[in-house]
């Protein structure tokens, strides 16, 4: 199997690019950080799979990324920013790289990506249980995430009849270095629990929305049902 | 909470620090600090009450591995587990292993471990042919056994600097299976004869010892690497709260259980390697059968079989006291435990000053017999123990990174 990895050094991308290495599958990494990349590289190289890397700002003008992957059969958009929670409520631009990097960044790619899958070809792309209701604490973020879960629906819809799976994987609280100021609460699950559930879907030939773990669909399914009057109180 | 594995003694850190890339990883400005891996030491040597833990669990990437030489090079937070689970099915393997997989390999290094094997291959830090250290004074120096700060670091206690990677040499095995025997023995007589007879023919050999019973049987484990297929155990769960399960009337059943089981599961059979090094494993968190308080381990090691003898004579009742004959082989760091003679460790459980006292009791017998504490399982030694167990502590304090420090040597130094 053929896989892109966008945002190859984040913490979920790694656990899962994992799995996939140590069944030998093809991986092309992609990221920003040239060092970092490399040791995720060779970790991935060790664990048995053909690794190449390719450094790339992602927010920046795609078709380098395009033109190296040639046709994988699956693609894993990984990259995401959660944004410094003092600034992202107050300064334009912070907000405006969250957006870029979470949402218009994925779409541009998605766009150019959406005519070289072949049938059996799959999207896999990681959204948050922050798309499903705007929270206070993570206002941008949410709204990125809401943004790309409405882009992969349509997507979903789009490339169906082609045979191409599109994957909507929606984790909910993960332990990475994303969330390092974060209290640990038991909602959270590990990077490496997050890619088994990545790969168990990848691997299950539907297409669709997918919890990380499961029980985030309830949860987000209470606060979804919760009444603005009463949501707009809450203090999570 | 951070806990080591025994929960005693408690600590509460200034700071907790996830370390996550080597790549432009720096220190903190301010120690005192130390790092902290799986937190698989049982007393206070991974803890650092009121400074700070860089914790190592994200350092956890292969760097390489050359599967002719077995020469593999990996960051320093990745867990032996993780190792065999790359390296066996390769038909390669750690040429030491303790008695969990979860250790990491800072954590193996820094306590210099030893296992089943080391009157065959010595301790951990005889494989180790390079490593990185990260010094608070900005440096990155990389060390070979000939380096004094080397032989600092290995059985270093963390003390002299972060372990950024690491370079071991793993050994060629046949396949995943180990042929073992079991066998029953009474006395310490019959367990010097069993060890004589087995450490010149067998790669692993330990025993486990029924202290209750009055005539202290136990049984002698002995393997080899062999042919044959055999499946990976079952994880039987993990223990979900604090439950206080092990006292008198607990462990006088188990010991009695886990010896007829023994006898019973015959002298020779093929088990896999994860069921043979780590039984325990199969129980996630089972320290929580000590509650909330704890447990302690006491694990000496003393030249003579009058000392172990000695040691036993006013044993208490412990569900896990092991025994093993140490090899002679050298082991390369300063403050390196395992050396010639009989080495026991014995778990109990906390209840404080009655506790205390024992291990008080068996430490003052270790040392009249020129023997020696291991720090890794160690919450009570006397500041002299330890300056006695480790006759090179001032040439090991001068390799020492001033910015590092912990609850173990805050204790122990002087």
């Amino acid at each position: 199997m053929k896989v892109l990895v966008l945002g190859a050094t984040s913490a979920i991308a790694q656990a899962t690019a994992r799995l996939w290495a140590e069944r030998g599958d093809e991986l092309l990494l992609v990221a920003r950080d040239q060092a970092k990349l490399l040791a995720v590289a060779d970790d991935l190289r060790t664990r048995g799979g053909t690794v190449t890397t390719l450094v790339q700002d992602l927010n920046q003008d795609p078709h380098a990324v395009v033109e190296a992957a040639g046709n994988p059969d699956v693609i894993l958009f990984a990259q995401g920013l959660l944004g410094e929670p003092s600034r992202r409520d107050t300064d334009p631009d912070a907000a405006e790289l969250v957006l870029a990097t979470n949402l218009v960044a994925p779409v541009r790619l998605m766009t150019l990506f959406a005519p070289r899958l072949a049938r059996g070809g799959c999207i896999a792309a990681l959204s948050s249980v922050a798309g499903d209701r705007g929270r206070a604490k993570v206002g941008v973020y949410g709204a990125s995430k809401a943004g790309l879960d409405s882009f992969l629906s349509a997507l979903r819809q789009r490339l169906s009849p082609a045979g191409v799976r599109v994957l909507t994987l929606k984790p909910g609280f993960v332990d990475t270095p994303m969330t390092a100021a974060l209290p640990k609460t038991p909602l959270f699950a590990t990077p490496a629990q997050i890619g088994r559930g990545v790969v168990r879907a990848v691997d299950s030939g539907r297409d669709g929305v997918v919890y990380l773990p499961w029980w985030w669909r309830l949860i987000m399914l209470v606060i979804k049902a919760l009444p603005e009057r009463v949501f707009k109180r809450l203090k999570f | 909470m951070t806990e080591s594995w025994g929960r005693y003694p408690q600590a509460t850190h200034a700071a907790e620090i996830r370390l996550s890339w080597l790549p432009g990883l720096a220190l903190p400005v301010l120690g005192p600090m130390l790092a902290y891996g799986q937190g698989r030491s049982y007393g206070d040597s991974c803890l650092n009450d009121g400074g700070k833990l860089l914790r190592t669990a994200g350092l956890d990437r292969f760097i390489s591995l050359d599967p002719a030489s077995g020469v593999l090079r990996c960051e320093a937070g990745v867990t032996l587990g993780e190792i065999l689970r790359l390296a066996a099915p390769r038909g390669l393997f750690l040429p030491v292993v303790p008695g969990t997989k979860h250790v990491s390999v800072g954590g193996a290094i820094a306590n210099d471990i030893h296992g089943k094997n080391h009157h065959r291959a010595g301790s951990f830090g005889r494989h180790v042919l390079r490593m990185e250290l990260l010094r608070s004074d900005g440096g990155r120096v990389e060390v070979t056994p000939a380096d004094e700060l080397f032989q600092a670091t290995v059985g270093g206690l963390g003390l002299t600097g972060l372990i950024a990677w690491a370079e071991i040499t793993l050994r060629p095995i046949p396949v995943a299976a180990i042929r073992t025997e079991a066998i029953p023995f009474h006395g310490l007589d019959e367990f010097i004869a069993l060890s004589d007879e087995s450490d010149a023919r067998c790669e692993y050999t330990v025993a486990w010892l029924d202290v209750v019973a009055r005539s202290q049987r136990g049984i002698f484990f002995r393997g080899d690497h062999a042919e044959g297929a055999v499946r990976a155990p079952r994880a039987r769960g993990t223990v979900p709260v604090d439950l206080p399960l092990v006292n008198a009337v607990t462990v006088r059943a188990f010991n009695a259980a886990y010896y007829a089981a023994q006898k019973l599961a015959g002298q020779s059979r093929l088990q896999h390697w994860d069921a043979f090094f780590f039984p325990l494993d199969g129980v996630g968190r089972w320290n929580r059968l000590y509650g909330r308080r704890g447990l302690l381990q006491f694990q000496c090691v003393v030249p003579t079989a009058d000392a172990l003898r000695e040691l036993l004579r006013d044993a208490p009742s412990s569900p896990l006291t092991v025994l093993k004959r140490f090899g002679a082989l050298q082991s390369p760091g300063m403050l390196s435990f395992p050396r010639p003679g009989f080495t026991l460790a014995m778990d109990l459980p906390n209840r404080g000053e009655e506790t205390f006292a024992r291990f008080a009791r068996l430490e003052t017998i270790a040392m009249e017999a020129g023997g020696a504490l291991y720090p890794a399982k160690d919450a009570r030694m006397s500041a002299d123990t330890f300056a006695r167990s480790y006759p090179r502590l001032a040439e090991f304090t001068r390799q020492m990174d001033p910015a590092f420090s912990s609850s173990f040597w805050r204790r122990v130094a002087r």
